[in-house]
């Protein structure tokens, strides 16, 4: 059917924009483009791209630190993103973020969150706000395993439970938190039942097969969406790189790693691809578009301008204020305004 | 103009702003059905319904979340921790969350929403229910800080907090919820602006800045050193973020003394914070080293006649204002 096949083309194409970003963001670390932290979703993209599917645009999208590939297939354009990890004004945040803090407010992404669980009940927020409105959308919050040990995991899926809100949670088990694997962190291993105890309807697969996914989460999607309530989703996946690239996987082995690696994502939609018709010639073309489109994202990012000054003030409140910035007292070098809004309102007495 | 009580004052803020604008709601731990651990909002499960006025589990990182998440997307939550001790397990949300999205997200998402409950000490509630909250948020850019310490201040600021488009983190006297003051007619919507100083009696003496359940305290020492020919100007700075510093110097450089009194301890905070100000930008004015009346740097003890040793009072500005004026 050359619809399908169609679809499943994008999908791959998408895929393969997130691993050919990922593994060019990995460059640019080496290159010390990129400072920070850099938590690569390689091995991971079935997942972003099948869930996004199962989405409609006005619904609301949260992410831990691990976002660049969830904010990418949720439509971010890649030179948005790369210039947000080269530091750059024409980031997704205006530099302000990095990596961890990706954000498209257009597209409904509303963020990359860096603090383990401390998202999850803000998603229920958004999720609560489509309840008390009525205004039909569905949050979808993602995380990792190692999230489901932590309190804000508890009460962000208790409340969730409780107030039936429009929400679907999606555990990336991706093995490890950071370097501990979940038979050391967790007394089960089914994380499904960690949900039962909020009246949360439970699932879980593997996530190396993109319509998978997209077909598993649709349900969910449906079930938020007509007011019955939230369902936990774990996907057992694996991330290729480590935690972050500051932190080398030395804690699982060589063949584990290949065993999984047999389940690439990105390889298994190709197959699929090759099996539906397409012939290696076309796919590589494809590989040379989307490589095509990550240089462009990366010279984009290389010759943006750089993060502004004047945001560093500006974008710590939204309201003006009255009163006088404590940082005066803390005494400011070259005596430049702090950006706080009584350096404006004096400017506009003056 | 009428006298009302201080809880009533913030139910009329809450009444007023909840009616003006639909995307006002007030979610915490006993606000509804039982209609609030200290009544302050009596009365409005019955008008604005459960949709409204939405009781919670015992979950206040959870909830505080929920009203993160909320703001950003739109509407103007108002979340009440029982007593601000609570909100220590959702230190995450204020923090990390609410203080930070807007600039996190390059100025492009608002976090327009209050976290209001009481403060400070209330009687012989010891160690884990006695805490001043004022220096841990102060300390943080990205939230407002208001501590009102009077009925009209509470109505005024907390109408003007509901309305901000900056999270606000609204701390209410526990001692203070009975006490009764002026306040203007409900029709007359009194907005006080945040980040603006109440000069509350005006002398040349000795200049008292003072907020919360100690600003009292300050008015209650002014009365008696009147009598002894000192008249002390009491500043109550009433947002403690920003801080109206202009206010406070202006006042120092009349009368050329300070004295700062807090519940909250000593080590740091507002307090601190204000000394230093006064003497980076009026040292030559100065006659006197800044005094500070704070609560003792101790966790509180039960003990009734404990409590009043650490907690400040009268006596203890008496005795700073006295000292500072070298009588």
């Amino acid at each position: 059917m050359a619809s399908g096949r169609d679809e499943l083309l994008r999908q791959y194409r998408q895929m393969q924009t997130i691993r050919r970003f990922e593994e060019e963001a990995a460059r640019g670390y080496a290159q010390a483009k990129i400072g920070g932290f850099l938590h690569l979703y390689i091995g991971q993209e079935a997942i972003a791209v099948g869930v996004n599917d199962a989405l409609e645009e006005q619904d609301y999208v949260f992410q831990t630190y691990r976002d660049h590939g969830t904010a990418i297939a949720r439509g971010m354009e890649p030179k948005h993103a790369m210039a947000e990890l080269f530091g750059k004004d024409a980031g997704c945040a205006r530099g302000l973020g990095g990596s961890m803090h990706f954000f498209d407010v257009e597209r409904n992404f509303l963020g990359g969150w860096a603090i383990i669980g401390g998202h999850i009940a803000v998603a229920a927020g958004a999720a609560f706000k489509s309840k008390y409105t009525g205004d039909g959308r569905v949050t979808v919050c993602f995380f990792g395993e190692g999230s489901t040990n932590i309190g804000g995991f508890h009460e962000g899926l208790s409340l969730a439970g409780l107030w039936k809100l429009p929400i679907v949670f999606i555990c990336e088990n991706n093995q490890y938190a950071m370097g501990t694997p979940m038979k050391r962190t967790s007394a089960i291993s089914d994380l499904t039942l960690k949900a039962q105890g909020y009246g949360m309807v439970g699932e879980r697969f593997d996530g190396h097969d993109v319509q998978l996914v997209r077909d598993r989460v649709k349900p969910a999607i449906d079930r938020a969406r007509r007011g019955e309530g939230p369902t936990f989703i774990e996907i057992n996946t694996y991330r290729f790189r480590g935690h972050s690239l500051s932190a080398p996987a030395k804690y699982r082995t060589r063949q584990e790693l290949e065993e999984r690696k047999r389940l690439d994502p990105c390889a298994v939609t190709r197959q699929q691809l090759k099996d539906a018709g397409m012939s290696e010639d076309e796919l590589v073309k494809v590989d040379a578009e989307v490589d095509e489109l990550i240089d462009e994202a990366v010279a984009f990012a290389d010759a943006a301008e750089p993060a502004k000054e004047e945001l560093v003030f500006s974008t710590v409140y939204a309201t003006r204020q009255h009163g006088t910035p404590t940082l005066r007292a803390t005494g400011y070098p070259d005596g430049r305004e702090t950006g706080h809004a009584s350096d404006a309102a004096k400017q506009e007495n003056a | 103009m009428r006298e009302i009580r201080y809880r009533e004052a913030l139910r009329e803020a809450l009444m007023e702003e909840m009616e003006r604008d639909g995307t006002v709601f007030l979610m915490g731990e006993e606000v509804g059905h039982y209609e609030g651990a200290y009544k302050v909002s009596q009365g409005l499960l019955a008008q604005f319904g459960e949709q409204r006025v939405i009781d919670t589990p015992i979950a206040e990182a959870g909830f505080a979340g929920i009203g993160v998440g909320a703001a950003m997307t739109g509407l103007r939550p108002i979340i009440e921790f029982m007593t601000w001790n609570f909100s220590f397990v959702a230190f995450d949300q204020i923090i990390s969350n609410a203080a930070k999205i807007h600039q996190m997200s390059g100025g492009k998402l608002t976090c327009p929403m209050v976290f209001r409950g009481p403060n400070g000490a209330a009687k012989q509630v010891a160690a884990q229910h006695s805490h001043s909250v004022d220096p841990f948020y102060t300390n943080i850019p990205g939230l407002y800080v208001v501590m009102p310490a009077t009925p009209r201040d509470a109505k005024g600021l907390l109408k003007t907090s509901i309305r901000n488009d900056d999270p606000v983190v609204f701390l209410e006297g526990e001692t203070l919820y009975n006490l009764k003051g002026e306040v203007p007619e409900e029709d007359e919507d009194e907005l006080i602006p945040l980040g603006v100083a109440r000069v509350a009696r005006e002398g040349d003496g000795c200049t008292v800045v003072a907020w919360g359940r100690p600003f009292h305290n300050a008015m209650e020492a002014a009365e008696i050193l009147a009598k002894d020919g000192i008249e002390l100007e009491v500043v109550d700075p009433r947002t403690l973020r920003p801080l109206d510093t202009d206010a406070i110097v202006r006042s120092v450089k009349k009368t050329n003394r300070c004295v700062v009194v807090h519940e909250h301890w000593p080590y740091g905070g507002p307090g601190a914070e204000i000394v230093d100000v006064v003497q980076r930008e009026a040292f030559d004015y100065l006659d006197a080293p800044v005094e500070r009346v704070a609560a003792w740097d101790v966790p509180m003890p039960y003990a009734s006649n404990l409590e009043e040793l650490v907690l400040p009072t009268t006596e203890r500005v008496l005795e700073a204002v006295r000292a500072v004026s070298y009588r």
